[in-house]
């Protein structure tokens, strides 16, 4: 860590960047680590751009960011990238930072969270308030060694990358290349202590045999519903480490953590949280911390917080004994696997087929990806019973998906139903959580 | 109807539909050396949940997850009895 502190990977032209927007979208982790932290407080603006995010919205992300230019190890020759004015291509080396940097303002911070209609909302946080929840005075321990099974693009990812740099530790990034087995045997060689990653990473990882070589002193749970399965059985594998499962969100911050291997949470966390006030209103949680990100970069995604600035997290809860537990969205969003499913995106897809009159696109519980995206589909002729026609329709409908989305947003079953229920305003009826 | 076949025939269907290449399904081969990812691997369970009506992980939340494939078969057989 300290050699990335002192490294540059832009060298003498981080400079060049001061006051700038900046997107920053390299392939690989180390290098957008690198350069988080060259210009960090020298420009204006950077973009956290996650490695999977699709080619084509480049463009629209660089027009709400105002980007001047773009820092990638890749070769961009795409459309679009009108109005930035320089691209610098990171060749990987990270060499001993030779220039002064000139520090302008705070810079923004913006992360990427997927929308409704499939272009990613621009979150804006800063330094301060991404770092909100990391206590840099915790006994700075030789011996931990950080890792996470997200991308550190992510929020999730990017909290552990923080919290190891703010509090001198070591980390070993994952690689999207690198099989999961591969990683878990590396992170064994590495004596990695402590990591970090959503429900469905564990799951994930709990079906290797390597997961049993790392001796995890912290395990840490985020990013989807801990279900008391995934808690039980990590706390057999690794039954010395301390496992947490937090509540955290790109727009809402980290909210709280709790440890009592229980799923869901003591209805006292609400009021007992230290510096973030909570609620729940008209059933969802709703958070008001200096965690929170500031707004959306684009207005057309409306305010982020309301009046009184809580940022309504749309996470539904419903109390029972005195634990709060998680029972969906409010607006239907579904997350597989820690990756966000806007309904309405899938149903635009499906409803493009000719046959198909409406579709609904709903949840259904999964216990490897915690939820799978499930579609009911209403077609222009009766549907018969398990006819050829029928099923060569679902594969058709599939196939546009697959065509048209990324795969965790293709439903995993098709059901053709005679009507889908809709209500006075016009709008269908979703039954969420 | 018989889990296993009904299991390999799952393997092969959505191994197909992502465009993955799956490894030759015996006993010992880890899932995670199967070529399948982990969407793969919980459409297949959400599939069998419809043809063989049973969802082992969800039965008991002390199921252990399956390492092998021969895990993964077991876990259904067993619960299928």
């Amino acid at each position: 860590m300290s050699d990335l502190l002192a490294g540059s990977v832009l060298g003498d032209r981080c400079n060049e960047l001061s006051g700038s927007s900046v997107l920053i979208a390299t392939a690989d982790q180390l290098f957008a680590a690198a350069a988080l932290i060259e210009l960090d407080g020298v420009a204006r603006r950077m973009v956290l751009c996650p490695p999977d995010l699709a080619a084509e919205y480049l463009p629209s992300i660089a027009k709400s960011a105002e980007a001047d230019a773009i820092v990638s190890d890749r070769i961009m020759n795409g459309p679009g990238t009108a109005g930035v004015r320089s691209f610098i291509h990171c060749d990987g080396k990270i060499v001993p930072k030779g220039y002064r940097s000139s520090a302008c303002c705070e810079t923004e911070w913006v992360l990427l969270t997927s929308g409704t209609t499939g272009v990613p909302k621009l979150v804006v946080h800063t330094l301060a308030s991404l770092t909100g929840a990391i206590d840099t005075a915790e006994p700075r321990n030789g011996g931990v060694i950080w890792s996470t099974f997200y991308d550190i693009r992510r929020y999730g990812g990017l909290q552990i990358f923080l919290r190891a740099m703010l509090t001198g530790s070591s980390m070993l990034l994952s690689s999207a290349k690198r099989s999961t087995a591969d990683f878990l045997a590396q992170a064994g060689t590495h004596g990695v202590t402590h990591i970090s990653g959503t429900p469905s990473h564990w799951r994930r990882a709990l079906m290797s045999s390597s997961a049993h070589l790392i001796a995890l002193e912290y395990v840490r749970l985020s990013g989807e519903i801990a279900d008391q399965g995934i808690l039980n059985h990590l706390s057999q594998v690794y039954p010395k480490a301390r496992i947490d499962h937090a509540f955290a969100t790109t727009e809402a911050g980290v909210a709280f953590v709790v440890n009592d291997l229980t799923s869901g949470f003591p209805a006292s966390v609400l009021t007992r949280t230290p510096g973030v006030e909570m609620k729940v209103e008209n059933g969802s949680l709703r958070i008001r911390s200096a965690r929170t990100a500031s707004r959306y970069l684009d207005e057309e995604h409306g305010p982020l917080k309301d009046a009184d600035g809580f940022v309504d997290t749309t996470d539904m809860l419903d109390l029972r004994n005195e634990r709060y537990h998680f029972v969906g969205r409010r607006d239907g969003v579904i997350n597989v696997g820690g990756l966000k499913v806007h309904p309405e995106e899938v149903e635009e897809v499906i409803n493009r087929h000719p046959e198909v009159r409406m579709s609904l696109v709903r949840t259904k519980k999964n216990p490897i990806t915690g939820a799978l995206v499930v579609a009911d589909v209403v077609l222009r002729s009766v549907p018969k019973l398990e006819s050829q026609g029928d099923r060569q329709i679902q594969q058709d409908i599939l196939l546009l998906c697959r065509e048209q989305l990324a795969s965790h947003k293709v439903p995993a079953t098709i059901n053709f139903v005679a009507a889908l229920a809709v209500a006075e305003s016009g709008k269908l009826i979703r039954r969420h959580a | 109807m018989n889990a296993r076949t009904e299991i390999i025939t799952q393997f092969k269907q959505v191994a197909q539909e992502q465009d993955l290449l799956l490894a030759p399904l015996t006993d010992e081969l880890e899932l995670l050396n199967s070529g399948l990812d982990s969407l793969s691997i919980a459409i297949i369970v959400a599939r069998l949940e419809d043809s063989l009506g049973i969802d082992p992980f969800t039965a008991s939340e002390d199921t252990q997850f399956p390492v092998t494939f021969g895990d993964f078969v077991n876990l259904y057989e067993h619960v299928a009895k």
